[in-house]
């Protein structure tokens, strides 16, 4: 295998959990399966350190390793990293060992087998974020379903079977098309190796059709509206450590397959369908804020956040600036530290009061202050308060949004207003509604559940007070893609500054042709 | 003429007479105890042989890179099959005559790989047909059992006869019944019509063993009345043999030739139907009997390419379709109760009941679905790629939606085997056994993940095919 550096170190993050969760299955009592995923979850934060070392004006792509693996085909097993997805590694590593304490009393039942559940999600996350061969990326992609579903369909509330069927359903669906896609890139590309796909330019309507087919199962996969409805049944009905990981990293993924292959790969599609794309985001923006205004259920409630918030991050990366992709990664990471703390949160309240209803839950200032004020710093973030880190990737799409074209500015910041709405009110029956009845059960955070949550806490402030760490080894990564994407659209004589009616008069009969010949003909 | 060059076919005749031996000969003793080492012992015979090359009986019978990487497979599923079978010591249907009948049809799925004239080929279809006519019934006093056995024999019959007016067809017209020198002239519907024709009519044999559109409809009903094993069997090594006819046949056929173009739509049909049809069963063996209907379809994507990436792809996949079916299959005949067909509702609470069998479902049936990293997602991005790169865009659109359909049905074992509850005792399971289901899942997953091998020599077969 060659690698850059030495040693392997996206390969040992991969191989390590795998290991581990094999060794699992010969572990007989809980005890010690929770402790060999604790520390599983650990070594990989240690393991994930030299990432860090990760020069934002280097080479594109670091920690380069590539071996053969399939030649005959062209596939090989080839991972690297860059600035949009060496924080979506690092958050997924970190989760890991969260989970593990968060649902140490949560989950009785089962828990070897949750445990190598929670193992195979990381490293097939890992996986997905690091992957540089299409196949690959691909085979990650759906590797990671399989435990998902199980986590929601074993673990989960009272109608877990429907949402873990809906769930598994409605996202490989999606992506079944990203498969055709994949084969269709090589076939004109000659290529799996996403470096070298990325070097070349296809046909407007051979990028019109393969947008369409991987944007669905990215769409999906964030999800979109419309394409949103599995999401609240999933996050309602998964048990705490599920939510979260689908929260922190599986929604992250359609986003961060948005950045890697449609922008680079698909630029004058992408551009083509941008305001259709920014339609829907702000749509999603709305509509999920409005119906998490109207929510009793605390889990639902930040479900249908999620929607908002990743109408946010689906904005700023259409925007297709520099501000807008980079508040967009940004918030990628933000959502998945506040919402993955506010998911955890919410486990832990279920496990005392056995419901999740607000009103079953109010008044908990006075009982659990400690409890109160995490919630607090998390709702706060979630909100976008200024000093914590939602504030700076919400701010720098709004920025985006406004200068790219005032109306899309104008459109996006009720979507703030209506968060902090949802947000307050929750926040305030809880802390200071009436209490139902006093319940023995409800203790504050105990020491574990304190360590399991300081992490997210500190990261709240730490990228909101200086977000400039974060985004400084992002943006030359952004930069490039949008250069690359920028160049080749000036080569097919799209602009930025088109207007729609022009773009289309310029593609759209391209797009309509038919299926079938386009590659024959743009590629003889 | 080297022995050794022909190797399996004469280690699994010997295997037949032994089988004979044993079921007239007075001592009624089991013949578990050494079948299923004797057959892997077959499968050792293929594979040293796999190199062998040659032709022979006035060059009717020929050995090459295709014949023998099935000879391999055909080899390692008897072995399976019979391995499966052995875990079943006390059913009394699984006498010697029982094993020599199933020997026998994969001695002649075996002949069938290596036939290179269409008489001959058509003879050996015959021989393995034979004894699975026979084969099918044997089920206790079950009377489904004379009613599949009835069917398959009517509708083979019936098939069989077509496939004999086509050959006529294709010899009148082209005066010679050699693959080769037929390869040699033009099979487009303007220059030879009659030849296309009876082409046609002939391939109709192979796709009622592949269980394809519109010749499958015995395929569920027979599933269903055969006997677990014996059900175990008929879904995975007689397709083999179609393949590996069709793979020689479509050789020499250029893609988008008349035939061709049926062969892409009948896999289309063929998908569609299966899936649609799997997801209201309830009996697994119609189930999978209704999948294979589907999978049928799907290695018609690799024939119609016509290249020798869809070939190698065809070749591919029916490997790895034979190994995710028959761990499939392997869970069916563990948790059926004395021999009787089971339910999807029998699958409830296998995580509990027997982990490791849960754990072999949902490999087979993951793999099965096409996710990764399994044989089942290897096998079928090489048909995608194979199809695509020939231009049948739409007949990869229509396999991947198709892929979605069959989630669901494919997802309810799962779903039931992990999620479902039930009162039932646990079912234990001898150790051996387990290790050998469990073989079968690694070598699915291994399959997905390093498919080059494999791959390669599938491709070997091909090149040779189609230079």
């Amino acid at each position: 295998m060659m690698t850059q550096n030495g040693f392997p170190v996206v390969t040992a993050l991969i191989v390590l959990p795998l290991v581990a969760a094999a060794a699992l299955l010969f572990l007989r009592r809980e005890w010690p399966v929770r402790m060999v995923t604790l520390a599983v979850g650990i070594l990989e934060c240690l393991l994930a350190l030299p990432l860090l070392g990760y020069a934002p004006n280097g080479p594109a792509f670091q920690f380069v390793e590539q071996a053969a693996w399939l030649p005959a085909l062209g596939m090989t097993y080839h991972l690297g990293v860059d600035g949009l997805s060496l924080y979506m590694i690092l958050l997924t590593v970190l989760m890991l060992p969260l989970c593990v304490l968060g649902s140490w009393t949560y989950i009785s039942k089962r828990v070897t087998e949750f445990h190598f559940c929670l193992l195979l999600m990381t490293s097939a996350c890992i996986g997905v974020f690091a992957a540089l061969d299409f196949v690959l990326f691909y085979v990650f992609w759906e590797a990671m379903l399989v435990p998902m579903y199980l986590l929601i369909a074993v673990w989960g509330g009272p109608r877990r079977r429907y949402a873990s069927i809906k769930f598994f359903l409605y996202t490989l669906a999606g992506s079944t098309l990203l498969l055709a896609a994949i084969v269709a890139f090589r076939q004109v590309g000659g290529t799996f190796s996403i470096p070298d796909l990325m070097e070349q330019s296809y046909g407007f309507k051979f990028q019109f059709w393969a947008f369409l087919a991987m944007a669905l199962a990215f769409a999906i996969k964030v999800p979109m509206f419309p394409f949103h409805t599995w999401l609240p049944a999933a996050h309602v009905e998964a048990p705490a450590a599920g939510s979260v990981l689908l929260a922190a990293i599986l929604l992250k993924m359609g986003t961060y397959g948005f950045l890697r292959f449609c922008l680079p790969l698909t630029p004058a599609a992408t551009e083509t369908f941008a305001p259709f794309m920014i339609a829907l985001s702000i749509a999603g923006i709305i509509y999920g804020g409005c119906i998490a205004l109207g929510q009793t259920d605390i889990k639902k409630l930040i479900a249908y956040s999620s929607v908002g918030h990743m109408g946010f991050v689906t904005l700023g990366i259409f925007l297709l600036s520099t501000k807008g992709v980079s508040g967009a990664i940004l918030q990628m990471l933000n959502h998945g530290i506040t919402t993955g703390g506010l998911f955890m949160m919410i486990g832990l309240l279920y496990e005392r009061s056995h419901s999740r209803e607000i009103g079953d839950n109010q008044g908990l200032g006075k009982f659990m202050p400690i409890f109160m004020f995490l919630f607090g710093l998390f709702s706060f973030s979630s909100l976008a308060f200024p000093g914590t880190n939602s504030f700076v990737g919400e701010v720098l799409v709004l920025i985006g949004a406004f200068q790219g074209n005032t109306w899309i500015g104008f459109a996006a910041v009720p979507g703030a207003m209506l968060a902090a709405a949802y947000m307050l009110r929750l926040l305030q029956r809880v802390t200071w509604g009436e209490p139902s009845a006093y319940k023995a059960s409800w203790k504050d955070l105990g020491v574990r559940e304190w360590v399991t949550l300081a992490p997210l806490a500190a990261l709240v402030f730490y990228i909101g007070l200086a977000p400039a760490l974060a985004i400084t080894t992002i943006e030359p990564s952004i930069d490039r893609t949008l250069a690359a994407m920028h160049t080749k659209n000036m080569a097919l004589g799209l602009t930025k500054d088109m207007p729609l009616a022009e773009r289309w008069r310029l593609t759209g009969p391209l797009a309509v042709a038919g299926v079938s010949d386009f590659i024959r003909k743009e590629h003889p | 003429m080297s022995i050794f060059a022909l190797l399996p076919e004469l280690w699994l005749l010997g295997l037949v007479c032994a089988l004979f031996v044993a079921s007239v000969s007075d001592r009624k003793q089991s013949v578990m105890s050494w079948l299923p080492l004797a057959a892997g012992l077959g499968v050792v015979a293929a594979a040293v042989s796999l190199g062998a090359r040659g032709e022979y009986l006035y060059a009717t019978y020929k050995l090459d890179a295709l014949s023998q990487f099935f000879k391999l497979v055909i080899s390692f599923g008897f072995a399976v099959v019979a391995g499966i079978a052995s875990g079943n010591k006390d059913d009394k249907d699984l006498t010697p005559d029982y094993f020599m009948l199933l020997a026998l049809s994969a001695w002649g799925l075996m002949l069938l790989s290596s036939c290179v004239e269409l008489i001959t080929l058509y003879l050996a279809l015959e021989l393995s047909s034979y004894s699975l006519y026979a084969l099918i019934p044997l089920r206790g006093q079950d009377r489904r059992a004379a009613e599949a056995g009835i069917k398959y024999i009517l509708f083979g019959a019936a098939v069989t006869a077509l496939a004999l007016f086509g050959l006529s067809y294709i010899m009148a017209a082209k005066h010679t019944t050699f693959i080769a020198a037929l390869a040699a002239s033009s099979w487009s519907f303007a220059d030879a019509p009659l030849a296309v024709l009876g082409l046609t009519l002939f391939l109709a044999g192979f796709f009622y063993k592949l269980a394809l559109f519109p010749f499958h409809f015995w395929c569920p009903d027979v599933y269903q009345g055969a006997k677990n094993e014996t059900a175990a069997y008929v879904a995975t090594i007689p397709k083999l043999g179609a393949v590996v006819v069709l793979v020689r046949l479509s050789a020499f056929i250029a893609p988008h030739l008349e035939v061709t173009t049926t062969l892409a739509i009948l896999g289309a049909i063929s998908m569609t139907a299966g899936n649609l049809a799997a997801l209201v069963q309830r009996d697994l063996k119609r189930l999978l009997g209704f999948s294979s209907v589907a999978h049928a379809g799907y290695v018609m994507l690799g024939l119609a390419a016509g290249s020798a990436a869809g070939m190698s792809a065809a070749a591919f996949y029916s490997l790895a379709y034979i190994l995710m079916n028959l761990a499939a299959f392997y869970v069916v005949c563990a948790i059926a109760k004395n021999g009787e067909n089971p339910s999807l509702d029998d699958l409830d609470g296998l995580y509990r009941r027997a982990p490791a069998l849960a754990m072999i479902l949902a490999i087979a049936a993951f793999s099965l679905v096409g996710l990764p990293p399994t044989a089942g997602f290897a096998g079928k991005l090489f048909l995608l790629s194979a199809a695509w790169d020939q231009g049948y865009h739409w007949l990869v659109i229509v396999a991947v939606l198709n892929t979605a359909i069959s989630i669901y049905y494919y997802l309810g074992m799962v779903r039931h085997a992990y999620t479902g509850e039930s009162e039932a005792p646990a079912l234990a399971q001898p150790r051996g056994y387990l290790i050998f289901g469990g073989v079968l899942a690694a070598l699915v997953l291994l399959l997905g993940i390093l498919p080059a091998p494999l791959y390669d020599l599938a491709a070997q077969a091909a090149v040779h095919l189609h230079p």
